[in-house]
């Protein structure tokens, strides 16, 4: 009876396409948003997120729309981020049928969102995206918004612990500097964010090789999120989880169909 | 027809599509007498106990779920919608707890665990003459919450642990309550929605 760790594929959405790069540049196409979320789902994915990185209204609305047909079909939490600026932004993805949200830029520029969110449906419906690189701040990580783009200043290691006052109940911690470069998790950063948090951990960025996953878990974190060894056949699913059982990590395993 | 009680609370939608797999209609309704004629009644339930009281009394839900049971109508809750079916729940209670349903005895508090929420896939100790498990013995189930009652209460009772052991399943005649979410849990959680249609 242990918690499994679970394995989540990320899907970047714009415009009702799954898109992917390499820090956060040169995107290219990845595929149909829900039927990908269908196949990952059958596939044994632990939960779904979408990363909504549209520009415009027009493809935001797209996206509660994949939202809704995602949900119609796949029986698996899903996480959906980007452009969330308020508890309105919140309720209206709820509705549409996600469990989860993820928020980054706006709770930065305004940190009461956090509790906003958390008072009316509860932490364990927030998840704090940070997307920190290494930098000149006092712990060495210094937290990013708008995918990555632009600096802050703000030390990666105080926002966690302050966001986590605030009310959240989980963290994707996303590195900008290994972000889809498949040369490993930023492992130093996973350790120095699960020692000043008590919530739930996401390893995100840099996965490669199977035993990248495996690493991360070691430094802290309890699930682990990846894109492009997914989208782009790299591995399977499966071959994460059975490279995980094989080396007595606790996954959960789905029966054959 | 299966109702999906509607008080404010998150994500129903997914509830809903996931109980229709079942083949029966259902809707999300906070009607009193749709809510007691339906053939089930699915109490869902996010956020904290105290806030969910506080949404379940404006629709008189409270009221509702002790009519079916007593009228011998399945009553199915989910998450904090089972949390709340005990008498007390400790969530962000001050001095005394917070007041539930108080369909059964005990009191929902804390887990004593390092990292929370428990959130994630987890399997479950099963009673032997679980229904609603039956065939799923050795599946996975999805939790999301930091809270649980830990007294065994109802008829049946099976388990799961996280920090310490806690009921993640009650099966007591007409009552029956998940901690984890059956629509969320894959074909796991849609075998055990069907265990719980097929006898309404």
């Amino acid at each position: 009876m242990t918690l499994s760790v679970r394995i989540i594929p990320c899907l970047d959405v714009t415009d009702g396409r799954v898109v992917k790069g390499v820090n956060f540049t040169n995107l290219v196409d990845a595929g149909d948003p829900v039927e990908m979320a269908s196949v990952y789902g059958i596939e044994g994915a632990d939960e779904l997120t979408f990363l909504d990185i549209s520009a415009s209204v027009v493809g935001r609305e797209t996206t509660l729309d994949v939202v809704r047909r995602t949900a119609e079909q796949v029986f698996i939490p899903l996480t959906v981020g980007g452009g969330i600026r308020s508890v309105q932004d919140v309720d209206r993805l709820l509705r549409a049928g996600a469990d989860k949200i993820s928020i980054n830029t706006s709770a930065i520029a305004r940190p009461e969102l956090i509790a906003e969110i958390a008072d009316r449906f509860g932490a364990q419906v927030l998840v704090l995206s940070v997307d920190a690189r290494r930098a000149r701040t006092e712990s060495g990580f210094e937290v990013t918004t708008h995918g990555g783009r632009e600096g802050t200043d703000i030390d990666a290691l105080a926002w966690v612990e302050k966001a986590c006052a605030l009310g959240v109940g989980e963290i994707l911690l996303n590195s900008m500097d290994a972000d889809g470069t498949r040369a490993g998790y930023d492992i130093g950063m996973i350790t120095a964010v699960r020692a000043v948090s008590k919530v739930p951990l996401i390893a995100s960025g840099g996965a490669g090789t199977l035993s990248d996953f495996a690493a991360a878990l070691d430094a802290g974190a309890d699930a682990l999120l990846a894109a492009s060894v997914f989208h782009f056949g790299i591995h399977r699913i499966g071959d994460v989880k059975n490279y995980l059982t094989s080396h007595n990590y606790p996954v959960r395993v789905t029966s054959p169909k | 027809m299966i109702a999906i009680l509607d008080y404010g609370s998150g994500n129903v939608r997914s509830a809903q599509r996931a109980f229709a797999t079942s083949g029966m209609d259902v809707v999300i309704t906070s009607d009193r007498s749709v809510a007691l004629e339906a053939k089930g009644l699915v109490v869902p339930g996010v956020g904290a106990f105290a806030s969910c009281m506080q949404g379940l009394n404006a629709v008189d839900g409270a009221s509702i779920i002790r009519e079916r049971i007593s009228r011998e109508r399945p009553v199915l809750g989910i998450c904090v919608g089972m949390q709340i079916l005990f008498s007390q729940g400790s969530e962000h209670a001050q001095n005394a707890p917070h007041v539930g349903v108080g369909i059964w005895d005990a009191e929902v508090s804390k887990l004593d665990a390092p990292i929370l929420p428990h959130m994630g896939w987890n399997t479950v100790e099963v009673a032997e003459t679980s229904e609603l498990l039956a065939g799923i013995e050795d599946q996975f189930f999805y939790f999301v919450h930091s809270y649980a009652a830990k007294q065994a209460v109802g008829q049946k009772q099976s388990w799961s642990t996280y920090g310490e052991r806690f009921l993640a399943v009650v099966e007591d005649d007409y009552v029956s309550a998940t901690q984890f979410h059956p629509e969320k849990s894959g074909d796991a959680g849609l075998a055990l929605i069907k265990n719980w249609t097929k006898k309404l």
